[in-house]
């Protein structure tokens, strides 16, 4: 019941080999049923992102043995010379396959510290390969705990809490003012690159309405288009700044593009009602000053950088408390994974004895001729009950204390230890 | 006077104030919860803990100042888990607690004085007491909303953002939870203030309509009402609100100590 891990990520390969080495999902589907059906691995998964590809398996017989297997089917699958391949993957073999995978869940191993997506792609893998009966007994608990070890993260620590990037940095501060942006109005200046991760950003928490202003009115219709919003005509401040509660500008000018005497009508007209200005255009695209103005808050590039960076340095703070729940559930599934292995030791093991158990009496009680038949089928008896008493009592114990598994760490030498065929050295 | 509904209440608030600060601190929504809960669970003890202090004078439980800051803070705290509930809103339980506890811990731990009956009594008087003590405690819960927005519009406006501003309500809900809280303070004491002029009417003998404490809760009203106005309006929405919200807690406050201590005859302590 071994567990191995072949895969590439954003650490090992560069985009050109993770490209190549992605799956579709109907690729997942056709490359799981291949190494089942070659009897490389008995239960299959593939997760497939845009910085990851790691197919997950438990081999009929060891996960070292099946590793470099697992890699030839990978580069043939997709046609990638093994030489290309194998300086880019990483194989991890039982409890640190384990590991990797609980960390990748709860975003540790991300390249985005913390992103909130990898959950929700590790849950669609998962539901996939449990559709397609790819997986089984194995891979079914390890992901479902994985699944369970992500979510404590994401609830229980900050790693995914504060935004990462200057866009959303300013979309989540604009919440800190006006709190759930779905009733809000925003203005976008420019319609450039930055303009549109700022757009998609505030689309994503809601944003009521949306106004494009931009010197190309072609591109602004664009941009307004894409993401459903409305045209004006660029310098008509007094209407544009009327209604929106956030204000973003992007805009390549030379010259300050919102004076202060601008925002100051605008909130005289909109009676003194908040506005978040962020100025994201090198240079400024509004004046200093603007942000001494009442229920003004303006944050230009340098501001959410620096935000940006704090709440980096406070995601890595989060480290140890995401590692420390990844740890518990790791130990839980080895847990369980020891208990399942030790119970089928024990069946093993007392199914051996009585097949012994005939030969042995017959051979021991050969030269015993006095005793009669009835003091055979005694002494079979006694030996029955002696073999159920020895190995009855520790399968119970094994089913029933946690602690006891815990403390056998090598099911393996055990299994080698009784169950063996070998002559001692 | 059996002391267990009083332990089991500074217990209980002391644990939800813990849990409200770790909620703050870690954003754990359980945490959270589990705040709330106790919370709720400190409640149900401080009312046990109110009724019996009042069965063992033989009298209401504001008879005497110590009893009336032990209402006031379990009116503080009903109000609270009220608009906590009503907002959805948790991160605030870790600045209202303290003063829940402190006013808990002052009454409870004072001994209880032996005055005499107060001349009036009767249901009127029992809902003007009451309903005034409420607002105070609903003026108090928009004062300490207020200087929360105060403290973090200014960390906005200065760039600083830290750790702290992402833990705390957004602005405009901590504007909308202290109007809130002083639409709950006005409304019960515009009633309490009816009340109370009812009972000095039904009193028997000679009576004074006129106290300073009268002018003052007259004042407070005026006060309040201009903020509820102008909060909503054009050139004060925002921190200049809140400033004023701040400046009627003061009077609030006056009024409850200076006003209620010494220059008033027919509402002091002692």
């Amino acid at each position: 019941m071994e567990i191995v891990l072949v895969g590439l990520n954003h650490r090992t390969a560069p985009v050109e080999v993770r490209e190549r080495v992605s799956f579709t999902a109907e690729q997942a589907r056709r490359a799981g049923e291949e190494l089942r059906a070659r009897g490389i691995l008995e239960e299959t998964l593939v997760l497939s992102t845009c910085n990851r590809s790691e197919v997950y398996g438990v081999p009929p017989e060891s996960s070292h043995e099946s590793a470099p297997g697992l890699s030839t089917f990978l580069s043939e699958f997709h046609s990638v010379r093994p030489d290309i391949l194998s300086v880019s993957l990483y194989h991890h073999y039982d409890h640190e396959a384990v590991r990797h995978l609980f960390r990748v869940a709860a975003g540790l191993d991300s390249m985005l510290l913390g992103e909130a997506e990898i959950l929700g792609q590790v849950r669609e893998a998962y539901r996939f390969a449990h559709e397609q009966g790819a997986t089984g007994p194995v891979l079914n608990r390890l992901f479902q705990g994985a699944l369970e070890a992500g979510k404590r993260v994401r609830t229980e620590t900050e790693l995914g809490a504060r935004p990462m990037s200057v866009a959303s940095a300013g979309v989540k501060l604009a919440e800190r003012i006006f709190g759930k942006l779905s009733e809000r109005k925003a203005l976008v200046l420019g319609a450039g690159t930055i303009s549109e991760q700022v757009v998609s950003n505030l689309r994503d928490r809601g944003i009521a309405q949306l106004y494009v202003m931009n010197r190309s009115r072609d591109r602004a219709e664009e941009l307004a288009k894409q993401f459903g919003g409305r045209v004006i005509g660029w310098g008509e401040w007094d209407s544009a700044l009327q209604s929106p509660d956030v204000v973003v500008s992007s805009v390549s000018a030379e010259e300050v593009v919102l004076r202060r005497e601008i925002v100051e009508r605008a909130m005289a007209a909109r009676g003194n009602r908040a506005l978040f200005l962020m100025d994201l255009g090198v240079p400024r695209n509004i004046e200093s000053s603007v942000g001494e103005l009442y229920n003004v808050y303006v944050y230009n590039t340098d501001d959410l950088s620096e935000i940006v960076q704090q709440n980096r340095n406070a995601r890595e703070s989060e480290i140890p408390r995401a590692q420390g729940i990844v740890d518990e559930h790791v130990a839980k599934f080895l847990s369980w994974q020891a208990s399942v292995e030790l119970v089928g030791l024990v069946d093993a093991l007392r199914t051996k004895m009585r097949e012994e158990r005939a030969s042995f009496i017959r051979a021991r009680m050969e030269p015993m001729k006095h005793l009669t038949e009835s003091d055979r089928a005694h002494v079979e008896k006694l030996m029955d009950e002696m073999l159920e008493k020895l190995l009855l009592e520790p399968a119970e114990r094994l089913r029933g204390e946690k602690e006891l598994r815990r403390k056998i760490q090598n099911v393996e030498a055990l299994r080698d230890l009784f169950l063996s065929n070998r002559e001692k050295p | 006077m059996n002391h267990l509904f009083p332990i089991l209440t500074a217990l209980a608030y002391l644990a939800s104030f813990c849990l409200y600060l770790r909620f703050l601190g870690r954003g754990n929504k359980l945490t959270g919860r589990l705040g709330t809960l106790f919370l709720g669970l400190g409640l149900i003890t401080h009312y046990f803990a109110l009724l019996e202090r009042s069965r063992g004078l033989h009298t209401v439980p504001y008879h005497d100042l110590y009893g009336s800051m032990s209402l006031f803070g379990w009116l503080l705290a009903l109000t609270y888990l009220g608009l906590e509930l009503y907002h959805r809103q948790r991160s605030v339980g870790a600045f209202v607690l303290p003063f829940v506890l402190v006013f808990f811990l002052a009454a409870h731990l004072a001994p209880a004085d032996r005055l005499s009956p107060p001349a009036a009594h009767g249901v009127t008087f029992a809902f003007h007491v009451t309903l005034s003590i409420l607002a105070y405690a609903a003026f108090a819960l928009s004062f300490v909303l207020s200087l929360i927005f105060l403290g973090e519009e200014r960390l906005l406006r200065s760039h600083k953002v830290g750790d702290v501003v992402w833990r705390l309500p957004p602005l405009e809900l901590l504007a909308q939870m202290s109007q809130s809280s002083v639409l709950v303070g006005l409304v019960s004491i515009a009633i309490g203030t009816v009340l109370g002029f009812v009972t000095v009417d039904r009193l028997e003998g000679q009576h004074s309509y006129f106290d300073l404490k009268y002018l003052v809760t007259l004042l407070l009203l005026v006060l309040y009402a201009v903020y509820f106005f102008l909060a909503r309006t054009t050139a004060w929405r925002g921190a200049r609100a809140s400033k004023l919200c701040v400046f009627n807690f003061v009077i609030v406050f006056l009024n409850f100590t200076v006003v209620g201590f010494f220059l008033s005859h027919s509402h002091r302590y002692f």
